[in-house]
């Protein structure tokens, strides 16, 4: 299996607290891998070490796309240049542009593919007509297949629940990632809804081609789609394998039940 | 409304009535008069009464508005005929098309039916939409609260101003009418806002809110500073004067017929911003400015450059208020320092938040408003800033977007049922 991101000795400290404790994590090429541990054990901070949105204190992530030979060192790097880099994630606390339109939320996901410049803007010329032409259809296949697209003019503040988390990984998916980074995904939705994400994120793998890396509590969810499984707790990673393997796992029994 | 408590109504507007009135004795009901060094206090008993009665007065308004603002059925009802009166006034497109083509008429045909100093009036006013609409890229768009716009104004006007001093000598010698100058200082004094539009934003677009704010208030102050005192360069106080009105094919045109023609150059540049920052609302650029607005981190991990979407946003503006200083030094014919202090820059973003940030027509009525009321209301010039400054107050209260609130175009996607339900709608 080819690896696509290996995370080496990654640690982040806030302060006196050491969220993330010398973290080591190497992602497959294709497979979906979910990322456990209890409320505060660092998951959510490892995201936004991943993504740039926080700088490590040490350690580096690096990427290697699929069908490149060299890796290279994404940490340190500005969330924009990371995500063009082909990593896309969602916020656990859903964070839309909810006075925009579910299309809109989409489209802007697609403003770096796009070339148009101030003049183009001003002078409203055809190429640049047609490039926003283009980018709405687009955007509009995209809401298609997280199956959003009856909700494509509504403001993203009016959807349900539910309907809001996929908007967030239509939005994600819209910046064309190679890896994508879901936290929580899950949360909030009843089962139904729980059950056609797991669908969606299955289809993305097979049919998008899209690695997943996931952040999850629903364990039913997490067993039944990952094939590797991290967990963490107290900024450590305190095991990882298959789904079989980490459930038997004593550490992590003891992590989640408590002593 | 029934459960309506007066005892706590009455109650609230004599506490503020006696804390008015002790809060006002000193200065109103106290006079002091120095005379030969020697302080004569009169004392104006009438205040006693008028104080408390008005801010009894007042505050029994000011609660009941506030309590009709936020009353429930009432505020719904109120709401449908805001909403019914929007749509058949402000939305309709028959309406807004009439209102907006004779409002270009009127102000087309302005200085042909108005005298030189209604003309002359009329061209400041345009001149404060212009900048008005400049802030309204970064404020408004940029989401970047700036208050040094004045100085990006003041460099502009500088531009032309030190063009004129320093290279006129040449172009009389050269037989060039100095009225060319002007074609050359409109771009130069754009570019020229532009560079120190860059080197601010260098340092200031990390900063956020409150921080840029403080940082680009004092940049304009600094910028005024160096105007006042560098004075074998930039003419210190005295400033500059003399500066040459746009040549207008070599006639040597009286001052009225100058007014005109800067009238209409003014107005064109008027027309050219509304284009421009409606253009760009409604682009590329405009849909990342506003995602920028709403959500910076999620903005940053959709792959946008959160500092070069500022820094275009940021030197746009400027460039703008660099333009409206050239125009607005071709217009004095003279500039110095006072025209271009702190607060000018407030001024201006008055008129974007009184008007409606982000909202074009807003900015062109809050300019209007601020830059000709004092104008034609002398009596109340000295009040002038109280009068703004409670304004600002009663509209971030009641209505915080402005007097005329943003409308932002939606991208739609034209759905097949949408179609169905427009052709059934007309049937
Ligand atoms: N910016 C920050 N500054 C200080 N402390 C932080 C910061 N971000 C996270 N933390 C702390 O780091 C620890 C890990 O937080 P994190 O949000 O990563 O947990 P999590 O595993 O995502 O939890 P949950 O399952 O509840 O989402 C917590 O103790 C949190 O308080
Ligand atoms: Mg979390």
């Amino acid at each position: 299996m080819e690896k696509i991101m290996e995370i080496d000795n990654l640690s982040m400290v806030f302060g006196g607290l050491k969220a993330i404790d010398n973290v080591n994590m190497s992602i497959n090429s294709g497979a979906i891998t979910a990322l456990i541990g209890p409320n505060g054990a660092g998951k959510t901070t490892l995201f936004n070490c991943i993504t740039g949105v926080y700088k490590p204190t040490s350690g580096s992530v690096s990427i290697k796309k699929p069908g490149q030979k060299e890796s290279e060192k994404i940490s340190g790097l500005k969330p924009h240049i990371i995500n063009r880099k082909g990593l896309a994630r969602t916020f656990q606390n859903i964070r839309l542009f909810s006075n925009m339109s579910v299309l809109e939320n989409v489209m802007v996901g697609r403003h770096h593919k796009l070339k148009a410049n101030i003049m183009g803007a001003l002078l409203r010329d055809r190429k640049t007509r047609e490039e926003e032409e283009k980018v709405v259809n687009d955007s509009y296949e995209i809401l298609k297949k997280i199956n959003l697209h009856k909700f494509v003019n509504e403001m993203a503040r009016n959807l349900p629940y539910g309907a809001q988390r996929r908007l967030e990984i239509a939005r994600a998916l819209s910046t064309d990632p190679f890896l994508l980074l879901l936290d929580e995904p899950a949360a909030g939705m009843n089962p139904l809804e729980t059950r056609e994400l797991e669908d969606t994120i299955n289809r993305l793998r097979s049919e998008e081609k899209i690695t997943i890396l996931l952040i999850e509590h629903d364990m039913s969810l997490v067993m039944n789609i990952s094939e590797h499984i991290y967990v963490v707790d107290y900024g450590k990673m305190i095991a990882e394998g298959s789904p079989d393997e980490v459930k038997r796992n004593p550490d992590v029994i003891k992590a989640y039940l408590g002593e | 409304m029934e459960d309506f408590n007066w005892k706590e109504y009455l109650k609230d507007s004599f506490i503020s009535m006696l804390w008015f009135s002790l809060l006002l004795f000193p200065m109103l009901v106290m006079k002091i008069t120095v005379k030969g060094g020697m302080a004569d206090v009169t004392y104006r008993w009438g205040y006693l009464v008028v104080i408390p009665v008005s801010a009894f007065i007042l505050s029994a308004l000011w609660k009941y508005f506030r309590e009709r603002q936020q009353g429930g059925d009432k505020a719904d009802k109120r709401g449908e005929i805001a909403a019914l009166f929007r749509r058949t006034f402000i939305e309709n497109r028959t309406v807004k098309k009439v209102s907006i083509i004779s409002a270009i008429l009127i102000m087309a045909f302005y200085p042909v039916f108005s005298g030189m100093y209604n003309t002359n009036v009329m061209i400041s006013a345009l001149i404060y939409i212009m900048l008005g609409l400049g802030l309204n890229i970064v404020l408004g768009l940029g989401g970047m609260l700036h208050l040094g716009h004045a100085a990006f104004f003041a460099v502009g006007a500088y531009t032309y101003g030190l063009f004129f001093k320093y290279a006129g000598q040449f172009f009389v010698d050269a037989g060039i009418s100095t009225g060319w100058m002007f074609w050359i200082a409109l771009p130069a004094g754009g570019i020229m806002a532009a560079v120190f539009g860059v080197l601010l934003s260098l340092p200031v677009l990390r900063l956020r809110g409150d921080y840029l704010a403080i940082v680009t208030l004092a940049f304009g102050e600094i910028m005024r500073m160096v105007l006042q005192n560098w004075g074998n360069v930039t003419g210190g106080a005295t400033g500059i004067s003399l500066i040459p009105r746009p040549w207008l094919f070599g006639i040597n045109v009286t001052p009225r017929l100058a007014a005109v023609y800067i009238y209409y150059i003014v107005f064109a540049f008027v027309i050219i911003s509304i284009i421009t920052v409606s253009r760009l609302e409604n682009s590329r650029i405009g849909r990342a400015w506003e995602a920028m607005r709403e959500d910076e981190i999620a903005c940053q991990s959709m792959g946008i450059d959160l500092v070069r979407n500022k820094l275009t946003a940021f030197i746009l503006g400027s460039v703008w208020a660099g333009v409206a200083g050239v125009l607005f030094a071709s217009q004095t014919t003279y500039i110095n320092p006072d025209s271009f202090t702190i607060w000018e820059s407030i001024l201006i973003l008055c008129i974007v938040v009184l008007g409606g940030t982000g909202s074009i027509s807003g900015v062109i009525l809050g300019a209007l408003i601020i830059k000709l009321l004092p104008e034609y209301m002398r009596a109340f010039a000295q009040y002038r800033l109280l009068v703004f400054g409670l304004a600002l107050v009663l509209m971030m209260i009641f209505r915080p977007g402005g007097i005329i609130k943003k409308v932002r175009k939606i991208y739609r996607f034209p759905l097949d049922e949408e179609n169905d339900a427009a052709a059934e709608g007309q049937n």
